[in-house]
């Protein structure tokens, strides 16, 4: 397995804009670069496709320079290897779907063909001219067309934003799948902190063209110093969990965290042992000081209070980062019961799970 | 039907049109799309040097050509000393003087429809690992392709029509250099040719009529392609 990982140290002015990033992405899973319109992830994507030269810096991709301005070192896109897929479809309207799919393909990729052609659903358009597509069935050629170009990775500049909420939903799916089936690295942009909690394993936050955040999804969200560029995130956790077994006489799913901790949801038609990624919005968690044995809640989840600090934004709330095992669970509760309780940090205390929402991610 | 001199007229101006349009197909490309898509130092200059035949009088045209590819011209010399090629007096001389009358109209015609091509597209070629050609025989000819055949058609035009120029550099020789606009100025210049006179215009008229509506009947089977997106 080569080596993918993206390193990037670069500067680039744009009238009164400049961008001047310096990252490193992980060589595989999805990376998103989050930030509002205008704060460089498009301009920091056209870079690394080679669409556009920085004026000063370096990024290498793996063990290949792509570019590098003090060794005069610059890859054009045709040579880096870097499949995009954009914002519109950008299919050729004078080629059917069969040849804008190919027209990249190098013979090595030709057994992947039916594959991805699969993947993607995109079967029975094959014969068909772009402008008698839909938004979302052109997305998924494009995506199949930057695909079968045999990348080393792939960007993606907000593919779903030309499209309605189902067509929308609908092509996540597909893009989900193909993070799952491809084993490509993919950096993904996008300003809807929805989509990128279904999609991101890594989380860039850019504002004016700086980097401010580049972790895990899981340790971004946790920042609290954030809560202003991450306000659309709703504060929640995301906790990594299997399925354990099924309890079909009262219709629930036990899932299993680590060694010593379970949680029961719902009934999940899903096979035992199914990894799942767990949303679990922090307002939705409450804590105990002792385990309490008459109570409705069925989630209750030893912990230690990693950390409790006030909200920047909100005077009279809190939020509570619990470690579990080697998970971390969010809990906001109000002011008045951390001093109340007298919480601080490294204490015990009882995580109560009021709701619990699956991801669309199945690992 | 056709008496020999006209014949000899038709066939000729058929020859040296089709000839003019060849020899500027590849020039009038590439600088219509160094126009279309290059930003370079003296662009405004050599934008205004392609459009020159359009504003000149011909005969200024053809007397400019005389100047540099007559037998003592500085192009002119050379070629002949080098090459033996002598243009003026010839049917080549009299193509190179409609091709050159006739450039500005395609370079035109192909510069807005290299424009009309996205260069989004283009980029979107790039990242698919086209090189630039590629990218230009792929993508941005066959997207200009209308406007490609309707500016050769307006070159196929003009050059048929040519007379100053042609004139000025080529001379008026029966059988060499007399195209159907010089042959149809002799005979209205001869007393009594009238009818003759009259003869010549209307096969003109059916010429230009015909490549008009071959023309549009190419331009419109070229855009269909990209056009079944309505069906």
């Amino acid at each position: 397995m080569p080596d993918t990982s993206l390193r990037l140290d670069v500067k680039k002015r744009q009238g009164r804009f400049t961008l001047d990033a310096n990252l490193a992405l992980p060589a595989r899973g999805v990376s998103a670069l989050f930030g509002a319109s205008g704060s460089g992830k498009t301009s920091l994507l056209r870079l690394i496709a080679g669409l556009d030269k920085p004026d000063a810096g370096h990024i290498t991709l793996g063990e290949r320079a792509l570019v590098d301005t003090r060794r005069g070192v610059f890859l054009p896109p045709n040579k880096r290897r870097i499949g995009v897929v954009f914002q519109e479809a950008r299919l050729f309207p004078h080629f059917r779907v069969r040849a804008n799919l190919t027209y990249g393909m190098p013979a090595s990729a030709r057994p992947r063909f039916d594959a991805i052609v699969e993947l993607l659903g995109i079967g029975h358009l094959l014969e068909r001219l772009p402008g008698t597509l839909s938004g979302g069935e052109a997305q998924r050629v494009s995506i199949g067309r930057a695909l079968l170009t045999d990348p080393e990775l792939l960007l993606m500049d907000e593919p779903l934003s030309g499209l309605d909420g189902a067509r929308k939903q609908e092509l996540l799916r597909f893009i989900l799948s193909l993070v799952r089936d491809v084993n490509i690295p993919i950096v993904y942009i996008s300003h809807d902190p929805q989509e990128l909690t279904a999609i991101a394993d890594h989380l860039v936050v850019i504002e004016d063209g700086q980097v401010l955040a580049s972790d895990t999804l899981e340790n971004v969200l946790l920042r609290v110093d954030l809560t202003r560029q991450l306000g659309g995130f709703d504060a929640a956790s995301t906790l990594n969990v299997s399925v354990a077994a099924h309890d079909h006489d009262y219709g629930l799913t036990h899932l299993q965290l680590d060694d010593s901790r379970t949680l029961v949801v719902p009934y999940q038609d899903t096979p035992v042992g199914t990894r799942f990624r767990l949303r679990i919005p922090a307002r939705d968690v409450a804590l105990a000081l002792a385990a309490p044995n008459n109570t409705s809640y069925r989630n209750r989840l030893a912990a230690t209070i990693q950390s409790i600090t006030p909200l920047p934004d909100d005077n009279t709330a809190v939020e509570a980062v619990l470690a579990m095992g080697d998970q971390r669970l969010r809990a906001r509760l109000t002011r008045k019961s951390r001093d109340e309780m007298a919480l601080e940090k490294g204490q015990s205390v009882t995580a109560l799970i009021r709701s619990v929402a699956f991801d669309m991610r199945r690992l | 039907m056709l008496s020999p001199a006209e014949w000899d007229a038709i066939q000729l101006s058929m020859r040296i049109a089709l000839s003019a349009v060849g020899w500027i197909l590849l020039p009038g490309i590439a600088i219509a799309w160094l126009l279309a898509r290059r930003e370079f130092r003296g662009k405004a200059l050599l934008d205004g040097i392609v459009h020159l035949p359009l504003v000149l009088p011909p005969v200024v045209i053809g007397y400019l050509l005389l100047v540099s590819l007559g037998r003592r011209g500085f192009i002119g010399q050379w070629l002949h000393e080098v090459a033996g090629i002598s243009l003026p007096f010839t049917w080549q001389g009299a193509a190179v003087a409609s091709g050159v009358m006739a450039f500005p109209l395609f370079v035109r015609a192909v510069r807005l429809s290299l424009e009309a091509v996205d260069p989004k597209l283009e980029a979107a070629a790039h990242t698919l690992g086209a090189g630039r050609w590629r990218i230009f025989f792929t993508i941005t000819l066959p997207l200009s392709l209308p406007g490609l055949l309707t500016g050769t058609m307006l070159a196929f035009a003009r050059a048929l029509s040519e007379f100053g120029a042609t004139i000025t550099f080529a001379s008026n020789i029966p059988g060499e250099t007399r195209t159907l606009p010089l042959a149809l100025y002799t005979l209205i210049q001869s007393p009594g040719q009238e009818a003759a006179a009259a003869r010549l215009c209307v096969i003109s008229v059916v010429i230009a009529m015909a490549s008009l509506v071959a023309s549009e009947w190419l331009a419109r089977s070229a855009r269909l392609r990209t056009r079944e997106r309505d069906g």
